[in-house]
């Protein structure tokens, strides 16, 4: 089991950071919600990983697992679902604004109808 | 429990919901409310200076549950510095955007709250998960206030430093778990305490994280090589933001000096000051390459920019060293340097307004409304910020050189400060002259439509006198800033503080 965590954990970070790179927005959005999962799953497993335990207490649990991480996963979720409202919506601002959706401020700026035809 | 210490949190928190449910349409009434706040953070931050004014470190215990379960939040004289430092430089900067900026988009003074709220959780709190949550709330905050009336170049500026800090966050969250899964606590006090009795087996792991953790204060403090996204950033926001976010870098300053003297000072074992190789020559680059930056630079705005990202190559040369000496100065320069860096922001945007078509470039144009007295102010904040005799940049800077006097790398680092402050030197006198000078002898004035208003002279005045007073009162500051530096490197009185026993090496 702590094969094909690590493993899934490692895929959807190259992924995301393979989109974060590729400087348009929609990729960029999309591999910034992939780098989240897989730090969300990454603190998950920092407590050990454990299966058919309970986090609280409970009379007839055999063992716990660590609640704390599942406390953070719980705030990192809650915190990366707000960051990826707001950078959708100022991507979406930018790209309305200034017609293209290059994240590099250098690019050398196209109208929408240009690059819709190319 | 003293309460006093939740106060610099709370108020903000209670003031921001307040002015976006019942002031949106009412500027008069949020401005009011927001600039109460504002005053009322000032004097909670004297009070509680005055608290850890004798040295004694005070913990609050959240929900009152019991240090290291619960989130604590800790005050000490660092802490207490930095919550007035930022009061300060809020007030003064919210005196300057209520002369017009306020009013060129929505919500900035519900924003404006909220970053306070953001910027003195992270100063107070004594666990490195919640830094990390309030991290994100003053990022959040920072990311409304940076597109705060628009445009398309600070929009586009805006999803660029969004992207940088989101990254920064998901390497922030993977530090915290590696840090936690070996030591298996987030309580900073409670690290320091565990961090020697790490099994070798498990020491890699903690070492990962405890750099990562280095890599996500040096994006926040814009060290080489993560400094990138604050030219483009800074340059683009709005002025007073860009003043506001001066003491933005200092929020990754102090986390380094937190983490790394805390946690991973003497008390570490194997793992004592881990950070410093790292730092230093990081540092340096930075200090040069900002330095460069200022000379390179074409417009006003982007100068200022890289000057912040020279004076933080330069506060964190000092802080790398991680002697108490070295460290006081280190504080002063932080102190000066925020000040000088917020001034600088504010004069540009005065001066950009009024160059009506021709903006912040570093171009010969016509004489504009003004131009005498803003070149007179831009001639101080220059001298601040490049560290020239008689204000308290050329203070902070002898401090720095004195510092580092004993560092094995003394030659080196001296030759890169006054190097960088020669450039910089070099670099501000090119664009005041161009700017100042040699506009004077063009035909015509511009005509800008935006009125003078007195309040924003008032706040460069303020934040100007602000460094005037660093340089009268020298003595004093650097006496306090000697014992704060003390403070820092014993650790002990910090853990014995939130643990409420005796901690024994």
């Amino acid at each position: 089991m702590e094969f094909i965590v690590a493993s899934s954990i490692a895929m959807m970070m190259a992924a995301g950071v393979y989109l974060v790179l590729r400087a348009q927005t929609f990729p960029v959005v999309l591999g910034l919600s992939l780098m989240t999962y897989a730090v969300n799953v990454f603190l998950f497993a920092t407590g050990k990983l454990a299966i058919n335990l309970p986090p609280v207490i409970n009379a007839d649990a055999a063992g716990y697992t660590d609640p704390l991480p599942q406390a953070l996963v719980l705030t990192a979720i809650v915190i990366s679902f707000g960051m990826t409202a707001v950078i959708v919506v100022m991507a979406l601002r930018a790209y309305l604004e200034s017609g293209n959706d290059h994240v590099d401020l250098s690019a050398p700026d196209q109208p929408i109808s240009k690059r819709r035809s190319s | 429990m003293n309460h006093w210490l939740i106060l610099p949190i709370l108020l903000p928190a209670l003031v921001a919901p307040l002015i976006a449910l019942t002031m949106r349409y009412d500027i008069v009434l949020a401005r009011i409310f927001s600039l109460a706040s504002a005053a009322a953070l000032l004097a909670l931050a004297l009070i509680l200076t005055g608290i850890a004014h004798d040295g004694t470190v005070t913990s609050y215990l959240l929900g009152n549950w019991a240090a290291p379960f619960g989130i604590v939040l800790v005050l000490d004289r660092l802490s207490a510095l930095m919550l007035l430092l930022t009061a300060v430089l809020a007030v003064v900067v919210l005196l300057y955007s209520i002369g017009g900026w306020d009013k060129r988009g929505r919500h900035f003074h519900s924003l404006y709250q909220f970053q306070l709220m953001g910027i003195n959780g992270a100063f107070l709190t004594g666990d490195f998960f919640n830094l990390f949550v309030f991290f994100e709330v003053l990022l959040i905050a920072s990311y409304g206030l940076m597109v705060h009336g628009g445009g398309r170049d600070c929009v586009r500026a805006g999803v660029q430093y969004v992207i940088v800090n989101l990254v920064g966050s998901s390497v922030f969250l993977i530090a915290v778990g590696l840090i936690y899964s070996v030591v298996g606590t987030l309580n900073m006090a409670d690290l320091a305490v565990k961090v020697a009795d790490v099994p070798p087996g498990d020491r890699a792991l903690l070492v990962t994280g405890a750099l990562l953790l280095l890599l996500v204060f040096a994006i926040k403090a814009a060290l080489v090589p993560v400094q990138f996204w604050l030219p483009g950033t800074y340059a683009n926001a709005p002025g007073p933001v860009a003043a506001l976010f001066a003491v933005m870098t200092k929020v990754g300053a102090y986390s380094i000096i937190r983490m790394y003297t805390l946690a991973f000072g003497d008390g570490a074992g194997d793992l004592a000051w881990l950070a410093g190789p790292w730092l230093m020559p990081a540092a340096l680059v930075t200090l040069l390459l900002g330095m460069v930056g200022v000379l390179a630079s074409r417009a006003l705005g982007q100068m200022a920019s890289f000057a912040v990202i020279g004076s933080m190559g330069t506060l964190l040369v000092a802080v790398s060293l991680f002697t108490p000496m070295a460290m006081s100065a280190a504080l002063y320069y932080l102190l000066h340097s925020t000040l000088a860096a917020a001034s600088m922001f504010l004069i540009i945007d005065l001066v950009s307004e009024r160059r009506t078509g021709f903006g912040g470039n570093i171009e010969v144009a016509p004489r504009f409304a003004q131009m005498g007295f803003l070149a007179c102010v831009f001639f101080l904040a220059a001298i601040a910020m490049t560290g020239m005799p008689p204000l308290s940049g050329f203070i902070g800077k002898l401090l720095i050189l004195d510092g580092v006097r004993d560092a094995d790398w003394a030659y080196v680092i001296w030759a890169v400060i006054l190097l960088g402050s020669l450039l910089a030197i070099v670099g501000f006198a090119r664009a005041g002259s161009t700017v100042f000078w040699k506009s004077r002898s063009m035909e015509g004035a511009l005509k800008s439509s935006r009125r003078p208003v007195v309040l924003s002279f008032v706040a460069v005045g303020m934040l100007l006198s602000g460094t005037v007073f660093l340089t009268v009162f020298a003595g004093p500051v650097t006496a306090y800033l000697d014992k704060t530096a003390l403070q820092i490197f014993t650790p002990s009185v910090y853990v014995e503080a939130v643990l409420g026993h005796v901690w024994d090496k």
